[in-house]
């Protein structure tokens, strides 16, 4: 296939969606506050551009803050999941039995605790977004080879220097993986806490454009987390193929 | 010649308890300093099980293991140890990986950082041994298997070790490759003299290679046949051809066949 195609194929396809979007809204006459079509929503978004950024950008501020967070916790309880069988055996059951308890239950609480803002958002994203880099980091960590677990062992190399010279490097395209479905978590996460309880923030500002029959305001929100969606995706890939080249060789892979 | 690695009535189940799976059933085997010795038998007879055990990776259940004269009672602390399959870490190039050891292994690890370069002239000098001349900054997924194997055998001997354990080094390699790899490997071991235990399913190569080859039994693993490699070293390809040889190898193959069809088959039970 021609190179250039080939990259440009994934706009191409954003584009067809776009095109069919308003083809589908213009032939079957559907009402816009019921189904804005794309145009529309593209006017939306230049005359509303002041004030949707500034929401966006809470929105990015609150998902980062979560990410970070549960990069940090998650990465860190993987590498003791992962590293000790006795802490696996007994923490995973609750582990699980916590990522099975839906978020958006937990933000009417979570706001109790912490008052409306930022925080409750931060927090929800944090816990929507921990659990997948926990889990991939332990098996990374887990999953080292037995006969180069020997060869290190034989040579006097403690538990310790193991996890710091084989386990970690090796468990980070693990990590990697994580990172780029736990960043999608960590938007979803906190667009539904603005959207329960938040006066800023794209989940607030779509929630009120629906209440408010203004169809095209909310999707132009929505556009936005896509596209800050994509853009963090993109960024994460860019940072693993940097620091982990050695795991993705040959792959080429062409978002962005 | 003196004894380094003493085996002596060595039995190991599996697991550690009485009602495991006996791997190994009272062995006997003393191997002199520096001697090369090879381990052949039927799959899942116990060889590797016997490699776990010297290095004191896993512990026996009867008998002792001494070597150096002291009994071992943990993991030994300074063996090279390369196995079929690449054990090399794909973060780091072929130099770094060669350097592993110096990193782990007393007195180097102490003064790795401050004498770095001075150990890179070292992995870089046992590199050009194997002809891997330029091929230090290269990352390990860039070499073919049979360079991968001669990245192992550096790594497993940088450190100068005493004790050398090879479990199938050369076994996932095309014919060719795989007999240029014993030339390696025997002009490394003349030059640097390891106690060397080789375990294989070649049986050319563990004569061509060993002063000795021993036949292990099916799986509880006993030796039941030692043969004597008598041929001077430097060994070439010719050796290989040679009458001698040529029945001391047919006679190796009878005997593990005959412990195969003794035994029902073992096939698949390797760890």
């Amino acid at each position: 296939m021609n190179k250039l195609l080939y990259q440009a194929l994934p706009w191409l396809v954003i584009v067809g969606m776009f095109v069919l979007w308003e083809l589908i809204v213009r032939l079957f006459g559907i009402p816009s506050f019921f189904l804005p079509p794309p145009s529309d929503v593209f006017v939306t978004l230049w005359t509303q551009l002041g004030p949707i950024t500034e929401h966006a950008l809470i929105t990015l501020y609150e998902t980062l803050g979560g990410f970070a967070l549960a990069t940090v916790v998650g990465a860190a309880l993987g590498v003791a999941l992962g590293a000790s069988p006795l802490v696996h055996h007994s923490t995973y059951p609750m582990l699980i039995g916590f990522n099975t308890v839906p978020k958006s239950a937990l933000v009417p609480i979570i706001v109790m605790w912490f008052g409306i803002g930022v925080v409750p958002a931060i927090v929800t994203s944090f816990m929507i977004s921990f659990f997948p880099i926990v889990v991939n980091v332990a098996t990374g960590i887990a999953t080292v080879e037995p006969e180069l677990q020997d060869v290190l062992r034989s040579l006097g190399a403690s538990k310790r220097v193991i996890l710091r010279k084989v386990s970690i490097p090796r468990s980070l395209p693990y990590l990697f993986a994580a990172l780029k479905v736990a960043i999608t978590f960590a938007f979803v996460g906190a667009i539904v806490s603005e959207i329960i309880a938040a006066n800023s923030g794209i989940g607030h500002l779509t929630s009120v454009a629906s209440a408010e029959l203004d169809s095209s305001l909310a999707f132009a929100g929505l556009l936005v987390i896509s596209a800050m969606g994509v853009g963090m995706y993109v960024v994460m890939e860019r940072i693993e193929r940097r620091t982990t080249r050695w795991s993705v060789r040959g792959v080429d892979v062409v978002v962005g | 010649m003196k004894p380094f690695v003493e085996i002596d009535q060595v039995s190991l189940r599996y697991g550690g308890e009485a009602d495991g799976l006996l791997a190994l059933d009272r062995v006997d085997l003393t191997i002199g300093k520096g001697d090369f010795v090879s381990i052949v038998g039927p799959s899942g007879c116990g060889k590797s099980t016997l490699l776990k055990a010297v290095t004191g990776l896993w512990p026996v259940t009867g008998g002792e293991v001494r070597v150096a004269g002291s009994r071992v009672r943990g993991p030994l602390k300074f063996v090279g140890m390369a196995f079929q399959n690449s054990t090399l870490l794909p973060w780091r190039n072929t130099l770094e990986n060669v350097l592993l050891p110096l990193e782990i292994v007393e007195p180097h690890c102490s003064r790795f950082r401050s004498h770095r370069r001075e150990y890179e002239e070292i992995a870089l000098e046992l590199l050009n041994t194997v002809g891997l001349h330029g091929f230090a900054t290269k990352d390990i997924w860039e070499l073919s298997g049979g360079m991968q194997q001669r990245v192992q055998l550096c790594r497993a001997l940088i450190h100068e070790p005493s004790l050398l354990i090879l479990d199938e080094p050369f076994g996932a390699l095309d014919a060719f490759t795989r007999e240029e790899l014993w030339d390696v490997l025997q002009e490394l071991c003349m030059e640097r003299k390891p106690t060397v235990v080789l375990v294989t399913h070649d049986l050319r190569e563990a004569a061509y290679l060993a002063d000795r080859v021993l036949v292990m039994s099916a799986r509880p693993g006993r030796f039941i046949l030692e043969h004597k490699v008598a041929a001077d070293r430097p060994r070439s390809l010719d050796l290989t051809y040679d009458h001698d040889f040529v029945d001391m190898v047919r006679e190796l193959r009878e005997h593990i066949s005959s412990a195969r069809t003794a035994a029902p088959d073992m096939e698949g039970t390797n760890r």
